[in-house]
């Protein structure tokens, strides 16, 4: 029988290999129909009034002059569950909503909308204030922190942090929606198929099962697209109250205020350090904020979590914004921020190469020698010896160049998952999940795992996502997709062929155990001569197609995938000390990425990481207004994103080889973003001279650090 | 932007401009300013006005000539998503940052939610559909694929148009001369070398 553990190299054809996706020719020609572009005969357009205040009471909301409008169909009022308006906590609060026949007209409608406000407030904007703190403190500590600083002999200081970011993905959020013969169909754009539905079954007032969910195509995510959200609920009422199909997607400068924010670290870390850079002690004061919600401390001390001397203190402040939301490695950014860059001020501190500091306490972390091989490729691909200087030490005029490093983790082992794997009699197989591809390649990994362990080509095999009435599968976040969709169906598929053998083996007079799939036929194990192709093997079972399922909790209890990777980055600036404009020449990309099921997709998560990790090391930011907390930059002329001349040569490198693949599947688009502000931050401070503390290293930044002690 | 390949802003008014209420006299004026520059004429003709209601107008739209009716506010890339179900155009900052909405006007390079579509009658417009299928797929389109160019895939039409249309005017381009001639184009994924790749390639290869 065919085993389910994951085959070794030997018999790997499309695993591993370098496969184009899948849905590329879909992409690339615009027929890939996002929800965005779902268009429904007689459909409406739904549209979001928002609240200019920050903090307000909502009094009346008067829509009769857009009602009155030709082409408006549908209001829609924002209540609580009191049946009250509900208090206004930031600018852009929903407050109601127009459905009308087009875009124009909605637009139009919304002008007319008047409401009234009472208790207009003055928001707290300001979430870099430590004295602006609330909440109840985060601590920890381990060892004996004030014995660990007596024994050092330099003891290095510094502020750190970065600026609260958006997710701003490319297709904003949002739904159609449509009512048919008493269920809802939905196209929302999710990373959550098939837990998508429940958190509209209030506002629909069906039960789950009514609500049919797809989407096969969405234009990116990074964690701030998993619920059904206000606008979701929104489009649903609208369309049952109008009994059309209605269409609701955030405008752009909704999508940055409502859909999603990264929270603010800030604060200050103290590290004691003997001369031969072992780190006696760490001491950190972290504020920051998660809009009105909560605020989580990151990890602290991150990756080097045996630091055996350590205090740590986390506390939050509440701004008056958009609310939180997973962002692509939730906190780790943060906390490689901080810590990186505290531990690279260290080095500097006792006049060590932030190289050397860095191996010398591997011993720290999880995986030491996984760090220290990434740690030496990343150097070699970056010419750390031929490039690297002490801190502020190098001439170029108001040219001056920098190196810096960062180290990271990540869990990303598989979450849950549910595959159905069918062979038909005529040869054609068809796997199905119910899961979806947020661009990271989950159609294409699955067919790679489904042809592979069928001994088929890649072409051979039919992939079906994006539905929630296909066989369950998790929310696309923490790296988990990859993990879970690539065990299940390896689950199934497995089934399925051993199925296929049984029925096969008297045919062939071998016994099903000693039969194999490989290379388009069934035959006895390393014996060809004894076999039959695919498609004759498939034709004995008549009329009845085998169907099997398979879970990320494999049927025999085989581990396919593991959590816990290392990674690490390295980048070389230019940072002009006139503008203060910090240019990527650029950046070593190495990254641990357990068995890797598609090179080609998987290098694409380190490119495409390390340049969102550039974009919010230097340019991303969003900006209020103090007086009124309007957000002021939501759009993309001023919330600035990389453009292709921005970041540089990025060099990736994947490890290989059994130690790493052996382990099993890892997912690695959230690790692939987590070091590039530290190490473009360590990098600026060893050009300049000089530390600047916060993300993003814009010349104002950049300058105003120069000016207080930088190179000249 | 290289000044090879700038996006040209159609001579006509902008949208934004319109929208803030000047009325349909000003629109008038931005059309026939248009009118009289692509017909190479310089006198001025009577003004006239559209709208405000829906007007009928005609788009040639990948070599098909299409009859709707759109009120003159109507930008070219919501005429295109929302009446002619062509939606491989993206709507993504929809004022011309972004260049998801990357369209070619008669051959020009243009951002489509800043043309209005009464602005685009009597020009030929070429969308990403109109430059291959996945059964037929353009050597870029082929070549984004084989470099892994998109991953979500939402800046992908906007790019590949951009793309084609750079390798057409600038056939053996550099790297450096890539990377800055596709500046009027974002990723959120970060495909930035992919489609670098992709269109150095087919630029080497001398252009569309």
């Amino acid at each position: 029988m065919a085993k389910l553990a994951w085959p070794g190299p030997d018999r790997r054809k499309n695993i591993g290999a370098r496969i184009s996706r899948l849905d590329g020719p879909e992409k690339t020609t615009g027929t890939a129909k996002y929800s965005y572009d779902m268009n429904r005969e007689g459909m409406l357009y739904a549209k979001l009034y928002q609240s200019p205040h920050a903090i307000a009471k909502v009094t009346a909301v008067d829509t009769s002059e857009a009602e009155a409008m030709p082409g408006v169909k549908g209001v829609y009022i924002e209540k609580d569950r009191r049946g009250e308006f509900p208090n206004i906590t930031y600018a852009g609060d929903i407050i109601c909503a127009i459905a009308a026949t087009s875009e124009e007209i909605a637009d139009e409608a919304l002008t007319k909308v008047k409401v009234s406000y009472s208790d207009i407030g003055s928001p707290q904007m300001n979430d870099n204030d430590p004295s602006l703190i609330s909440g109840r403190d985060q601590s920890k500590e381990q060892g004996d922190p004030d014995a660990g600083f007596g024994e050092a002999d330099a003891v290095s200081e510094g502020t750190y942090g970065l600026a609260c970011i958006t997710h701003a993905c490319l297709e904003s959020h949002g739904q159609m929606a449509e009512f048919k013969d008493g269920e809802l169909y939905v196209w929302p754009s999710t990373q959550n198929v098939s837990g998508y539905a429940g958190g509209l079954a209030r506002a629909a007032e069906l039960s789950a099962d009514k609500i049919h969910v797809e989407c096969q195509y969405m234009g990116g995510g990074f964690g701030s697209k998993f619920g059904a959200d206000k606008w979701g609920s929104i489009s649903t009422i609208l369309s049952k109250q109008t009994a059309k199909p209605v269409k609701l997607m955030l405008e752009r400068d909704q999508e940055h205020k409502v859909a999603g924010h990264r929270p603010s670290a800030f604060g200050t870390v103290k590290i004691g350090v003997k001369k031969d850079g072992t780190i006696t002690a760490w001491d950190s004061d972290i504020w920051g904020s998660g809009g009105m919600g909560n605020f989580r401390m990151p990890p602290l001390p991150y990756v080097f979590t045996g630091l055996p001397n350590y205090r740590t203190l986390g506390r939050g402040i509440k701004v008056n914004r958009g609310a939180a939301r997973a962002w692509r490695g939730p906190n780790h950014p943060q906390a490689a921020l901080i810590t990186m860059c505290a531990l690279d001020d260290a080095a500097h501190a006792i006049g060590m190469d932030s190289l050397s500091f860095f191996k010398k306490n591997l011993h720290l972390t999880d995986r030491p020698e996984v760090y220290a091989e990434e740690l030496d490729k990343a150097a070699e691909m970056i010419d750390w010896k031929g490039k690297w200087h002490p801190r502020g030490e190098n001439t170029g005029g108001s040219m001056r160049s920098g190196l810096g490093l960062s180290i990271h983790t990540w869990g990303g082992g598989g979450g849950q998952s549910d595959c159905a794997v069918t062979i038909n009699p005529d040869g054609s197989v068809v796997g199905r999940t119910g899961t979806q591809d947020l661009g990271t390649g989950t159609r294409t990994v699955q067919a790679i795992v489904l042809s592979d362990t069928l001994g088929l080509p890649v072409d051979k095999v039919r992939i079906e996502i994006g539905k929630n009435s296909l066989p369950a599968s998790g929310a696309s976040g923490g790296s988990t997709t990859v993990g879970g969709v690539s065990s299940s169906t390896r689950d199934a598929a497995t089934q399925a062929l051993n199925a296929l053998l049984e029925k096969v083996a008297p045919d062939l007079g071998v016994e099903a155990d000693k039969l194999e799939a490989w290379d388009g036929r069934i035959q006895e194990i390393g014996n060809p001569s004894k076999g039959m192709s695919w498609e004759q093997a498939c034709s004995l079972l008549g009329g009845m197609a085998i169907t099997k399922q398979g879970s990320k909790d494999t049927s025999d209890g085989t581990i396919l995938t593991v959590s816990g990777v290392g990674g690490v980055g390295i980048a070389d600036v230019t940072v002009d000390i006139e503008t203060g404009m910090v240019t990527i020449n650029e950046y070593a990309a190495v990254q641990d990425c357990g068995l890797i099921i598609d090179e080609k997709t998987c290098e694409s998560q380190l490119y495409g990481g390390t340049i969102m990790g550039i974009t919010y090391a230097l340019y991303e930011e969003t900006v209020y207004d103090p007086a009124t907390g309007a957000m002021l930059n939501p759009d993309f002329e001023f919330y600035k994103i990389a453009g292709l001349a921005d970041v540089g040569k990025i060099k990736v490198h994947l490890m290989r080889g059994p130690k790493y693949e052996d382990r099993g599947v890892v997912g690695i688009g959230e690790p692939a973003v987590i070091s590039q502000g530290a190490a473009i931050a360590n990098a600026v401070a060893n050009a300049i001279g000089v530390r600047v503390p916060e993300l993003p290293l814009t010349p104002d930044r950049v300058l105003d650090a120069i000016s207080k002690g930088g190179v000249a | 932007m290289s000044t090879k390949n700038t996006k040209h802003e159609p001579s006509g008014i902008s949208r934004r401009g319109f929208l803030k209420g000047v009325g349909a006299g000003a629109v008038a004026t931005g059309l026939l300013q248009e009118v009289s520059e692509s017909a190479g004429i310089a006198e001025a003709a009577t003004p006239t006005t559209l709208g405000p209601g829906e007007i009928p107008i005609k788009l040639n739209v990948n070599g098909q000539s299409r009859s709707l009716n759109v009120e003159p506010r109507v930008t070219l890339l919501d005429a295109l998503r929302n009446r002619l179900d062509v939606t491989g155009t993206k709507k993504v900052c929809d004022r011309g940052t972004c260049g998801a909405c990357t369209v070619l006007l008669d051959g020009k390079v243009v951002y489509s939610c800043s043309v209005l579509a009464v602005e685009a009658q009597d020009k030929k417009i070429v969308t990403i559909e109109g430059l291959g299928t996945p059964d037929n797929l353009s050597d870029m389109q082929a070549a984004f694929i084989e470099h892994d160019a998109s991953q979500c895939g939402f800046c992908t039409p906007g790019f590949i148009v951009a793309t084609t249309a750079f390798v057409r005017d600038n056939p053996g381009a550099t790297l450096e001369e890539v990377r800055e001639g596709l500046g009027g184009n974002l990723c959120r994924c970060g495909t930035y070398a992919g489609i670098t790749a992709a269109t150095f390639e087919q630029a080497q290869k001398g252009g569309a």
